[in-house]
């Protein structure tokens, strides 16, 4: 969770970042930058100090969902942690003219950096290249815009990786076993983050032959829609050994569904990292064994990004004198052994 | 087992054909309508458990699967008896998603919770009424055309169950409520849930066939300003009917609650449409004037059986929504072939 380094950082950073002109490249290559002497007074870095004052817009889509919410908190909360940084939220909406007419008022009102989470990437693309344009650097936060000049940053979390992860840690704990059979429940169909997901679940298994998909189904990432689905899955395969859910919110309802059927023959990986999950894993007692993690933490760091952007500093570990333009998350698997790191940022 | 009230209601007369107003009259003689439409929409029916015990047959017939599709037919079941009514009448509820959402919410708040069973029965039944009473008086005393004023509904309950929950699921910890959703609370076999929407078929069935109320809706919704000269407070009787199917929503909600274990603002999403599909596939005149309570539950069931069967098949998403568009305008042309064009 922690992005702002502590100061004894600098010289980490510093002792890696060149002073020359490629210094821009050492992060591109592997290779151990040739250092001649530290960049100790041209290469800034954010750090908690109060620095240069900061007016920030944050522009989301409509909370209508645990995660969002948290989205929501965690800005407000890193926030609020730097006396440099204001705040100016607005109310979310998931209506693109709408979620476009808050943004425009944000450029108006000439805040330094925006950070945008657009309800729907593709059709807010064009506000971003606006506000770009109007010389507001825009961090474009998990959604991604339809074009790289729309954003100055991308940070979002990792959904092919997620079904990875999610694959990885299935296909291991059933590698023993001979002809294991898997069922999907997907999120909403409708979003292109659902097909991801799908595909990295997809390839993970492909390494494991003795496993077979015999079943997806996508609900809503709503409770009521994950019973629903949930309820009828469990009808149609009698036998499974193991379930992959895409949402935690639906899992709530996906649990419900299982307790109800009174099934307790496989094992459960949700997904996301709700709070609720994270106890249930904890708590050991049910079938959810563990869920790979979207962590909402990333809108803090789309925080500290835009700090360090309206300061024209870099920011701490990175051998950068720029914020890089992009940050993809890893998407953790938290089970039983290490919930309680994460439980933290369990989500309500 | 299946639809307890649908076979008594075959045979009996459909007191809709009584209602005396001038446009009723200059229809076709509805006994005979009323009975091709459901005929044509049991036989669509009959059809989809074909398919299905085709298809999927160890899992299809099992009395598991019928136990659940009739469960998950029960919640949208209570709002669309409800949602008949108001179409029934001419008018149109588009707010009953939001209001079942509103009201799953704020009966699943911790505050309410600590009144235990009764205390979320009461709460969601009360919100329920309380907003249908908010649409009554709009459309009713306001005068505000019905699309309006419960578009205005939809959007401010689903704003306020946002506020309530902040966007959070609310999980119910009341044993006794989470229990009435469990295998060893059935009674003879039948979940809980679907006695309670057998309860409210039977009740809707009757209250609309068999009472004054029934023929005073079906009057309001033929001809208003003729209702009105036979001296029926319409605007009264408009008031009933949103009453009835914020009632309706509350206790959908509670169900709802029973079924998913929480309350979430997104609950009941698109409700309303699947309601007035329903209603409409079932032979409810969407301008109003006639109404079924059996066709409306026997809508519900064809889409909870399509669901199902697609399910169990295994289809995908864009397969089943294709399926699902396809079978509406089927069910339809069907229909509108056995009445000879009549629509």
């Amino acid at each position: 969770m922690a992005r702002i380094p502590a100061t004894s950082r600098r010289a980490l950073l510093f002792g890696t970042a060149a002073v020359s002109a490629g210094a821009l490249l050492t992060a591109c290559t592997s290779n151990e930058p040739t250092n001649q002497e530290p960049a100790a007074d041209n290469a800034p870095v954010a750090d908690d100090k109060p620095g240069k004052a900061v007016t920030i817009g944050f522009a989301g889509p409509q909370a209508d969902h645990g995660w969002l919410n948290a989205i929501n908190d965690n800005a407000k909360s890193r926030a609020e942690r730097y006396s440099d940084v204001t705040l100016e939220i607005t109310e979310g909406s998931n209506d693109t003219a709408q979620q476009i007419g808050q943004i425009q008022t944000l450029i108006n009102k000439k805040v330094d950096v925006l950070v945008i989470l657009p309800a729907d990437g593709k059709a807010l693309t064009q506000v971003g290249l606006e506000a770009m344009r109007a010389g507001i650097p825009v961090i474009n936060l998990d959604r991604v815009f339809a074009s790289p000049q729309a954003y100055r940053c991308w940070i979002g979390g990792d959904n092919y990786g997620m079904g990875l992860n999610a694959g990885h840690y299935i296909g291991e704990q059933l590698k023993d076993k001979k002809n294991a059979k898997v069922v999907e429940l997907a999120g909403l169909d409708n979003l292109e983050l659902t097909q991801q997901r799908t595909q990295g679940f997809d390839d993970a298994l492909k390494n494991y032959p003795n496993i077979k998909k015999v079943a997806r189904q996508a609900a809503d990432f709503t409770v009521e829609s994950g019973q629903a689905k949930m309820a009828q899955l469990l009808q149609a395969q009698s036998q499974f050994d193991a379930l992959w859910n895409h949402d935690d919110d639906q899992g709530v309802g996906a649990l419900r569904a299982i307790d109800q059927a009174g099934r307790d023959d496989f094992l459960m990986v949700g997904g996301a990292g709700a709070k609720s999950a994270m106890d249930a894993i904890k708590a050991g007692n049910s079938v959810l064994k563990a869920t790979v993690l979207y962590p909402p933490t990333m809108a803090a760091s789309a925080i500290d990004l835009a700090r360090a952007l309206g300061q024209g500093k870099g920011v701490g570990g990175l051998a950068e004198f720029e914020i890089p333009s992009s940050l993809t998350l890893y998407s953790a698997v938290v089970t039983k052994d290490n919930v309680d790191q994460y439980l933290p940022t369990g989500f309500i | 087992m299946t639809q307890p009230a649908t076979a008594e209601q075959q045979d009996a007369p459909t007191s809709a054909a009584k209602s005396a107003t001038d446009k009723e009259s200059s229809r076709r003689p509805l006994g005979l309508s009323w009975d091709v439409r459901t005929l044509s929409l049991l036989a669509v029916l009959a059809v989809l458990v074909a398919v299905g015990g085709i298809t999927a047959p160890d899992e299809f017939l099992a009395t598991s699967n019928l136990q659940l599709v009739l469960t998950q037919a029960s919640v949208i079941g209570v709002v669309t008896v409800g949602m008949t009514f108001v179409i029934t009448s001419g008018g149109i509820d588009l707010s009953v998603g939001a209001i079942v959402a509103l009201a799953s919410v704020w009966a699943t708040t911790v505050a309410t919770q600590e009144f235990g069973f009764a205390g979320i029965l009461f709460t969601a039944v009360i919100v329920g009424v309380g907003c249908g009473l908010v649409n009554g008086v709009l459309v009713a005393y306001g005068r505000m055309v019905p699309f309006i004023a419960t578009l205005a509904m939809l959007a401010s309950a689903r704003g306020l169950a946002l506020q309530i929950t902040d966007g959070s699921t609310q999980i119910v910890t009341v044993e006794s409520v989470l229990d009435l959703g469990a295998r060893d609370a059935y009674i003879l076999g039948i979940p809980p849930l679907v006695l309670i929407f057998a309860a409210v078929t039977v009740i809707g069935w009757l209250l609309l066939n068999r009472t004054t109320f029934g023929r005073r809706t079906v009057a309001v919704g033929g001809n208003a300003e003729a209702a009105r000269l036979a001296g029926i407070d319409v605007r009264r009787q408009r008031l009933y009917l949103y009453l009835l199917s914020g009632l309706c929503c509350g206790i959908a909600a509670f169900m709802l609650i029973v079924l998913a274990g929480s309350g979430q603002n997104t609950n009941g999403n698109l409700y309303e449409l699947d309601a007035i599909a329903a209603a409409i596939i079932g032979g409810t005149l969407l301008s109003g004037g006639r109404g079924t309570i059996v066709g409306s539950v026997l809508g519900v069931l064809v889409f909870t059986t399509i669901t199902n069967i697609f399910a169990l098949n295994n289809l995908e998403t864009a397969v089943q929504q294709i399926a699902k568009g396809a079978i509406i305008v089927a069910a339809v042309l069907v229909q509108r072939r056995s009445l000879h064009g009549d629509a």
